[in-house]
């Protein structure tokens, strides 16, 4: 559970990393803010309060794992393990620079902290059955966490995955489907009728919770209630807004993957270092 | 006297021998366990092998989370789905982050015989072999067949193997041995080169044995590993002779031919080639008779020597 001082310590990771986006993104490039924002309070809820995992040994074999199946959206996992101390944050401003440890899609061998190579979409869920089903030979209690796209879930290779995990029972795995309703063209309900999500999870022998995503307190209920599911898998609809945080991105088709004009990148700076303050942490009383 | 086995069976047994020793050892297969012979490995240890139904894609990429797991994942299928329908997520979330993945394309070239053209491989190797990373095999038999599975469980990163479909003509010795990049000399000869993967091996042989009753001597050379490729080795190989043919159940697109008029690229030595030309296979009753409609002889391979040594005389 989350008392109010966990509460704040998550809003403001997740408004770092928000203010974290706007600075790889920077002015005139193209980046995937929106889905990239519409994600940033669930990363933070996982890196901040759910997940083992150490940033300073990587590798350690107890860890739980993250894997940003809609690899594009990768700007935030780069920022949260920035924030959590996986690598500098000064190495965020080298995003897909020639040799740069970020690149475009994450790439396993190149960025500490970075669980698979992801990007082309689909993969994802398939990838986190696999850790999931190498943690149970291994006898170990860690968990794998996948984030998807609503767009994503046209891939066929969701599906697969989606039947399989039942199938052998995977239960140390929650699948994350941020459902922001915009793809790179237009609404996904123009293109893929992959609606009703909660239903057709349910169909496919998921443990279904629904909720608000970008509610911190409501991503925390929910991988809370995941860890308590046995014998099947646990599919979180995170119902999301694309762009969230950022005014002028907020349910903006261009800014799924879009460049900011120097007045929007000030703003947006503006907005996320306001939401920074607000969620900083209190001051402390001293207790004696 | 001549003996034929069955390779499919020396795949699932040695991965059961692997699987004995060493814990990491896993197995996938898309409900064709009782045609690759994984179903061996299901057997032995059944907590350590994943049926995967009918998907391939979701295989491919469920071993690279078991890989990113600490495990050494073996998954199979028939080489055509194992390459053409995983391709994406063999290059993607398998072959760029290098991962211990090895792949099994079970009846390979055009060994499914009955089953026609969508069943049938003849691009696998070159569609394998473009990807960075992937280390391609092409062994000639039973036995050899389970020297490359060892050696793909040793190696570090992604392996694809073939296996055929039926009995093959038993050519290596019991305590063979196998060595990355190494070519083996089937038979020695000076005047031709006759370089081979998988079933030609045999067609070679046969066809070094027609030549001789030209007086034209035939070399005869196995290749096992065609990526990476030792193009040095074959140019070495080559030099010298009046000509080589190189002799592939592929198409000559990408595979053996291609290699080989690469490693040639700046000698004098003429090479020539067998292989399926720019076109799908079909069905048959035997995979001989789709071999002589697809020119796959022992006395295609000598003809073209024979073309090449009096070419090369004039």
């Amino acid at each position: 559970m989350l008392n109010e001082e966990k509460l704040r310590e998550i809003c403001h990771l997740a408004a770092r990393l928000r203010r974290d986006i706007i600075l790889m993104v920077g002015v005139g490039q193209t980046g995937h803010i929106g889905g990239s924002c519409s994600s940033a309070d669930i990363v933070a809820a996982l890196y901040g309060y759910k997940m083992k995992h150490d940033p300073k040994n990587p590798k350690w074999d107890g860890r739980d794992r993250f894997l940003m199946s809609k690899a594009h959206s990768a700007i935030v996992q780069y920022a949260a393990l920035a924030e959590s101390g996986y690598f500098p944050a000064s190495e965020l401003l080298t995003l897909k620079k020639l040799g740069s440890i970020l690149q475009g899609h994450p790439e396993y061998h190149r960025t500490p902290g970075i669980e698979a190579t992801s990007g082309s979409l689909g993969q994802g869920l398939s990838i986190s059955n696999g850790m999931a089903l190498a943690m149970r030979l291994d006898k170990r209690s860690s968990r794998v966490f996948c984030i998807l796209g609503d767009g994503e879930l046209a891939e066929g290779q969701v599906w697969e995955a989606a039947m399989f995990a039942p199938a052998k029972k995977v239960d140390n795995l929650v699948a994350i489907v941020d459902n922001n309703g915009i793809q790179a063209t237009g609404a996904v309900k123009d293109r893929m009728d992959s609606g009703p999500l909660p239903e057709k999870w349910r169909a496919f022998r998921w443990h279904v919770i629904e909720i608000d995503g970008n509610d911190v307190q409501a991503v925390v209920a929910a991988l809370d209630e995941a860890e308590t599911i046995k014998g099947q898998p646990t599919a979180i609809i995170a119902h999301t807004v694309k762009g969230k945080g950022i005014s002028f991105a907020e349910n903006k088709v261009a800014f799924h993957n879009g460049a900011m004009t120097q007045e929007q990148y000030d703003l947006a700076l503006k907005e996320t270092n306001a939401a920074i303050a607000k969620f900083a942490p209190a001051p402390t009383t001293k207790a004696n | 006297m001549a003996t034929y086995t069955n390779p499919r069976p020396a795949y699932g047994e040695t991965l059961v021998e692997l699987g004995k020793v060493d814990q990491r050892i896993v197995a996938l297969d898309a409900d064709l366990c009782k045609s690759t012979m994984s179903v061996l490995f299901q057997d032995a240890f059944p907590d350590r092998y994943f049926e995967m139904g009918i998907a391939e894609a979701n295989m491919m990429s469920t071993a690279a989370g078991l890989a990113l797991g600490g495990k050494i994942a073996f998954a199979s299928s028939f080489a055509v789905f194992a390459t053409g329908r995983a391709y994406d997520q063999i290059r993607q979330s398998i072959s760029i982050a290098k991962l211990n993945v090895k792949i099994c394309g079970s009846s390979c070239g055009l060994s499914d015989y009955s089953d026609g053209a969508t069943h049938q491989s003849i691009e696998d190797v070159a569609i394998m072999r473009a990807i960075p990373n992937m280390t391609v095999l092409t062994p000639l038999d039973a036995t050899e067949v389970r020297l490359v599975v060892r050696a793909a469980a040793a190696i570090q990163g992604p392996v694809y193997m073939r296996v055929n479909r039926n009995p093959v003509l038993d050519l290596l010795d019991k305590d063979a041995t196998f060595e990355l990049g190494k070519y083996r000399i089937m038979r020695e000869g000076g005047d031709v080169l006759l370089l081979a993967h998988g079933v030609m091996v045999e067609k070679s042989l046969a066809a070094a044995a027609l030549l001789e009753k030209d007086g034209i001597s035939a070399k005869v050379v196995s290749v096992t590993t065609m990526k990476p490729f030792n193009y040095q080795g074959a140019l070495e190989l080559a030099l010298g002779m009046k000509g080589v043919v190189t002799a592939e159940e592929h198409t000559f697109m990408g595979g053996l031919a291609a290699a080989m008029a690469f490693a040639l690229r700046r000698s004098s030595v003429p090479m020539d080639y067998v292989a399926v030309d720019d076109s799908f296979g079909q069905s048959a009753f035997k995979t001989e008779e789709l071999q002589v409609a697809y020119g796959l002889t022992a006395e295609n391979i000598a003809g073209k020597a024979r073309n090449l040594v009096k070419e090369t005389s004039q």
